[in-house]
């Protein structure tokens, strides 16, 4: 049985990596063509965005090597750490930040910008994963609850705060792995009630959203009655939820939006619910309509207009010439969408939903827990950008700055990506030891 | 494996991955194969469809050579909507090229806005130079709402033929309106009259399209699908005329100096071979970036050279009418060619005493002395034997027939010549009579036999009719184009080639009246006519006419007419010439025809002096600015009394609104009041 031990290389999940590679390269594409005018251009000029995503894509690999060179206990022991460095940046992003498109969320080093927030949630997932794994934590009981919704909320708020709603959106992905370690049902079931109040308290009159709450509160009761002669404190239960539910759609709801989102979110968040922004919640000095869904109506021409087979690579009139903006950024899926048609962007969501079940595979065959959580935290991570991504450039999700994973042009977003999955494929090389 | 098995909120978990995945794919599907909206919307944001114009269609004459050419020329074009504020345009950049002040640039602007609105687009400044165009076209990217648009302009060699050749313009608002335009855009250039606007669909040619991608500057990039989708511009077909350019711009030259006209046809084919209105202008006026000013100054000129007097003018036809009435009078029988009138001077049938200018010698002994004589009791006596022909049964019928035999030479309608304002002329008949005279017979309109009074010839219409007397009895409709595009049969020209024999007049009679005409130039009033070696056959005309000045019926000088063709039996060409107010038929209008004749059959002019008196000579009368001038006054009091009357009429309708609303309460109080 003298079997000789296996490389870190050798244990690595090779399939992870050919869907990683295969994504990087279709994204230099995409973002290559939507940018060739003319053979006549030099491919290899540095000046190009295409190359300097390759760019970004070799040191991304040198990290990733580096990573798979590194102890796995290192990331366990370092979690807290990181996490700690991460708040400490986010909080010197205050002081120092530069702005960079109304957001105050950059650090700026010479020609060299950074975002602590992108980085955050690596050092997130981290700490999140190390203390789910830790043998004092009891994820049964309320009060470890919180202290992990803490972890994940207190670097949210801060990147609220710098106007990166977008950014911040990401770390609600964090309730994934938290919900497969054991947050009850119900918090989904509350989740999901959350939202459809969210909804209709924007879509409904407040006073008869007022009356069809109170009319499903009364039924409630008359259903419960029973229940609730049993159990007293179920009518307290009931009227919680009622008081919650008319509290959020009267207060809190208008509070947020008159308040704390800014105009343009305002804008795209009804614009995607194809209404217009009512009048109480316009900002002085807006104009209302026209240009706040700019992008999403020339995104959805763009890959409307694809068809099922696609106007063929470099054909793209819309993306070509420039119609979409932010179309090697966050919308460089229109160039898929129009160049290859439905035939090639099915093929990509593809390949992303077996990055993800991949994933979740890598996670489930973990020893220790760390490892999983992890694994889970990059799962969602990699499903919240994919979903709310693809969602807003197809006009199913307002615009927020959400880039898609390793294809949208940008090295904080690529690199953040490949060392995430780099880490986890590290601590997946590992995975019958039990890391803490 | 196993834990995946065990924990199913891990199978959740990829459910929910899956669910996404399936809704985004679902939406993909919605998006991009079911919805072509899209599509449509990124056809519309990123192709722009530029249109081809192509080159119009020439025009050549009987011997090929071109009456016009073909010019390019390029209009700055702009969409006003796409100009304003926010379009991101450096105005003064554009005004520093075009070499214009911003004030002139809006005010163009405005213009357009006022010929076509904002969303439409229209001319800026039409005919640029070369030099101009050479350096828009360079910078056309910056300015997004100009588009520079190729024309193709007319230029004339010859400066002849302008009224019937016609002019292109940019076609109206009106014009868009109507069914035959409803193809054409805002700043397209369409034939405005005559040939160009006739034969405006085969000339214009078939626009082309090309299919260019434009990026989100608006630039123009590449051709779309490679110019799969192009449609390469179809030239307008070529019009070949009967008209000889040389006779054309000689005719005008004759007539230079005179009003009136001059009409050569092919009697054999029914092709005009000239056809002078004069005075005449140069085409290449109503050309390039001066026309508007041109046409208002043409328009504003007393002589009225924008008026075709070849088929708009009306003219008594004087003596040239005599042949005819010979005719009518041989066919229906009241006179045989040897009848003579034993005129002595005048013709005092009917108590008034119509002077003839010969006076006995029997000057008037049978139809062909008569004629070449030019006797006015002859032809007077005649046309009441006709209209009083005992066959007819009184005056009444016997002026219906004759009406049905004017009808039949082609006189009081239009005859359909291929250019556009023709008139018809006048012809008396009974109801006419019955409406002037409260009684009348054969005496009140006797002179009509000798062409004077209630009859109206336009010149076409009179060398028409010598067309049917030299092809003794049948003429073609005349026209200008012999064949469209090298196809002489096509379907627009078949009206063209049925031949017209509305008469069945005896050759005889044709011989006799023939034969006076050939007299006519032989030994009769004519003579200047003659040609050697070519049987001419002609009659002169003094025509009478009068204006009415301050409200004096005032006698002008005599129109100058004469009318003839050539050769006697197997005629070439027949003319019809005109000059107002020049005196008697023989000394002006006679050479006009006869020079023309002389220069179509034997292609040189031997006739030097003739000739140089016919070009030099001034005719046009100091009266006839006055009398136009009066004419506008005239046109202007009428016009204002219209509106005057109009506005009477709408303040009537006012008042009557408010007494009748008046009578209404008042109704309604007394209702009350019950």
């Amino acid at each position: 049985m003298a079997k000789r031990a296996k490389t870190v290389l050798e244990r690595l999940d090779w399939l992870t990596i050919f869907l990683v590679v295969v994504l990087v390269l279709i994204g230099i594409m995409a973002v290559y063509t939507s940018e060739y005018t003319s053979f006549s251009e030099p491919f290899f000029d540095m000046q190009r965005s295409h190359m300097k995503q390759l760019m970004f894509f070799g040191i991304s690999c040198i990290i990733a090597l580096i990573i798979f060179y590194t102890d796995s206990k290192l990331f366990f022991s370092l979690a807290n750490l990181s996490y700690l460095l991460g708040i400490v940046l986010l909080l010197v992003t205050f002081a120092i930040g530069g702005e960079v498109k109304g957001s105050r969320s950059f650090i700026k080093m010479g020609s060299f910008t950074f975002q602590p927030g992108e980085v955050m949630k690596i050092f997130t997932a981290l700490t999140l994963s190390r203390f789910l794994a830790a043998a004092e934590t009891n994820f049964k009981t309320l009060k470890d609850r919180l202290k992990g919704v803490a972890i994940v909320m207190i670097p949210c708020v801060l990147i609220i705060l710098q106007n990166e709603t977008g950014l911040a959106l990401v770390y609600f992905s964090f309730f994934l792995p938290m919900y497969r370690e054991g947050l009850p049902n119900s918090i989904i079931i509350v989740g999901f009630s959350g939202v459809a109040l969210f909804l209709s308290s924007l879509l409904v009159e407040r006073m008869p959203l007022f009356i069809i709450i109170t009319a499903i509160t009364v039924l409630a009761i008359v259903f419960l009655w029973k229940q609730i002669l049993r159990q007293r404190i179920m009518i307290v239960v009931v009227i919680g939820a009622w008081l919650v539910a008319v509290g959020v759609s009267q207060l809190f709801v208008p509070f947020v939006f008159k308040n704390v989102f800014q105009g343009y979110q305002v804008e795209r968040i009804y614009s995607m619910l194809g209404q217009d922004v009512p009048l109480e919640f316009q900002k002085p000095g807006q104009q209302p309509g026209k240009d706040s869904d700019y992008n999403v109506r020339q995104s959805k021409i763009a890959i409307g207009s694809g068809g099922l087979f696609g106007k063929g690579i470099m054909n793209g009139t819309q993306t070509k010439y420039s119609f979409v903006p932010e179309q090697h950024t966050d919308f460089v899926f229109c160039g898929i969408g129009e160049q290859f048609g439905f035939i090639g962007s099915t093929v990509l969501v593809l390949v992303y939903l077996a990055l993800m079940l991949r994933i979740v595979v890598i996670a489930e065959r973990q020893r220790s827990v760390f490892s999983r959580v992890y694994a889970y935290c990059v799962a969602a991570i990699l499903f919240f950008h994919f979903a709310i991504n693809l969602s807003m450039t197809m006009g199913l999700a307002p615009v927020i700055g959400i880039t898609l994973p390793m294809l949208s042009y940008g090295g904080t977003s690529l690199m953040s990506f490949i060392i995430l999955i780099a880490i986890m494929l590290r601590l997946d090389a590992d995975r019958h030891v039990i890391i803490r | 494996m196993k834990n995946i098995a065990e924990n199913p909120r891990a199978w959740i978990i990829g459910l929910l991955f899956s669910i996404m995945a399936i809704v985004l794919v679902f939406r993909l599907f919605n998006l991009q194969v079911v919805d072509d909206k899209y599509k449509l919307l990124a056809d519309d944001q990123a192709i722009y469809r530029k249109v081809i114009y192509p080159a119009r269609g020439s025009i050549v004459d009987r011997n090929n050579n071109p009456v016009l050419y073909n010019n390019v020329a390029f209009d700055l074009m702009v969409t006003p909507s796409k100009v304003g504020k926010g379009s991101g345009m450096d105005t003064m950049v554009f005004c520093e090229l075009l070499g214009i002040d911003s004030l002139t640039f809006k005010k163009e602007i405005d213009k357009v806005i006022n010929k076509v609105g904002r969303q439409k687009v229209g001319v800026f400044k039409a005919d640029i130079s070369h030099e101009l165009n050479a350096r828009l076209q360079e910078n056309m990217y910056l300015f997004s709402g100009f588009e520079l648009v190729e024309r193709s302009n007319r230029s004339y060699p010859k400066a002849a033929g302008a009224l019937l050749l016609g002019y292109l313009s940019e076609v109206t608002p009106g014009m868009l309106q109507t069914e035959r335009f409803a193809s054409y855009r805002q700043g397209d250039y369409v034939g405005m009259s005559g040939l160009e606007n006739v034969y405006e669909e085969e000339l214009r040619g078939t626009r082309g399209v090309q299919y260019l991608v434009r990026d989100v500057m608006n630039r123009p990039r590449d051709s779309y699908k490679d110019g799969e989708l192009d449609t390469a511009a179809i030239a307008g077909q070529e019009l070949e005329l009967y008209l000889d350019g040389d006779l054309q711009a000689y005719g005008e030259k004759l007539m230079s100096g005179k009003m009136g006209s001059a009409v050569a046809i092919d009697p054999q084919t029914g092709g005009i071979l000239a056809m002078v209105s004069a005075p005449s202008f140069d085409p290449n006026l109503l050309t390039g970036s001066e026309k508007g000013r041109n046409f208002s100054m043409l328009s504003q000129m007393a002589t009225k050279p924008l008026f075709n007097y070849a088929i708009q003018g009306a003219y008594m036809p004087g003596s040239t009418f005599k042949p005819i009435t010979g005719l009518v009078g041989l066919d229906v029988g009241a006179i045989t060619p040897a009848f003579g009138y034993p005129c002595g001077g005048g013709y005092g049938a009917c108590g008034r005493f119509i002077r003839c200018t010969h006076a006995g010698g029997g000057h008037a002994a049978n139809l062909k002395v008569a004629l070449a004589n030019s006797c006015n009791s002859y032809f007077c006596d005649v046309f009441r034997k006709v209209v009083d022909y005992s066959k007819f049964g009184g005056v009444h019928n016997g002026l219906q027939k004759w009406h049905d035999y004017m009808y039949n030479f082609g006189f009081g309608h239009p005859l359909g010549v291929d250019i556009t304002g023709e008139k018809g002329g006048q012809i008396p008949d009974s109801n006419y009579f019955n409406g002037v005279y409260s009684k009348w017979n054969s005496c009140t309109m006797t002179i009509i036999g000798m062409g004077q009074g209630e009859i109206a010839l336009t010149p076409l219409q009179l060398a028409n009719s010598m067309c049917l007397i030299a092809n003794e009895g049948y003429y073609y409709t005349p026209h200008f184009v012999k064949s469209i595009g090298k196809n002489a049969n096509h379907p627009k020209l078949a009206k063209f080639k049925e031949k017209h024999t509305p008469m069945h007049i005896a050759h005889e009679s044709y011989k006799a009246v023939k034969d006076g005409m050939e007299m006519v130039v032989t030994n009769g009033t004519g003579r200047v006519a003659r040609l050697d070696g070519v049987a001419v056959c002609g009659k002169t005309g003094t025509v009478e006419n009068y204006a009415s000045v301050y409200g004096k019926y005032t006698k002008l000088d005599n129109h100058s007419v004469f009318v003839c063709f050539a050769p006697k039996d197997t005629p070439k060409i027949a003319i019809a010439v005109i000059v107002q107010n020049a005196g008697y038929g023989a000394t002006w209008a006679g050479p006009v025809a006869s020079l023309m004749m002389e220069k179509y059959l034997t292609d040189t002019v031997k006739r030097k002096p003739l000739q140089e008196k016919m070009f030099n000579a001034n005719l046009i009368k100091k009266y006839t600015y006055v009398l136009d001038s009066m004419q506008r006054q005239k046109d202007k009091i009428r016009w204002d009394m219209k509106m005057a009357g109009k506005l009477e009429k709408e303040r009537m309708a006012k008042v009557g609104d408010t007494i009748l609303t008046q009578r209404m309460i008042e109704n309604f109080y007394k209702l009350k009041n019950k």
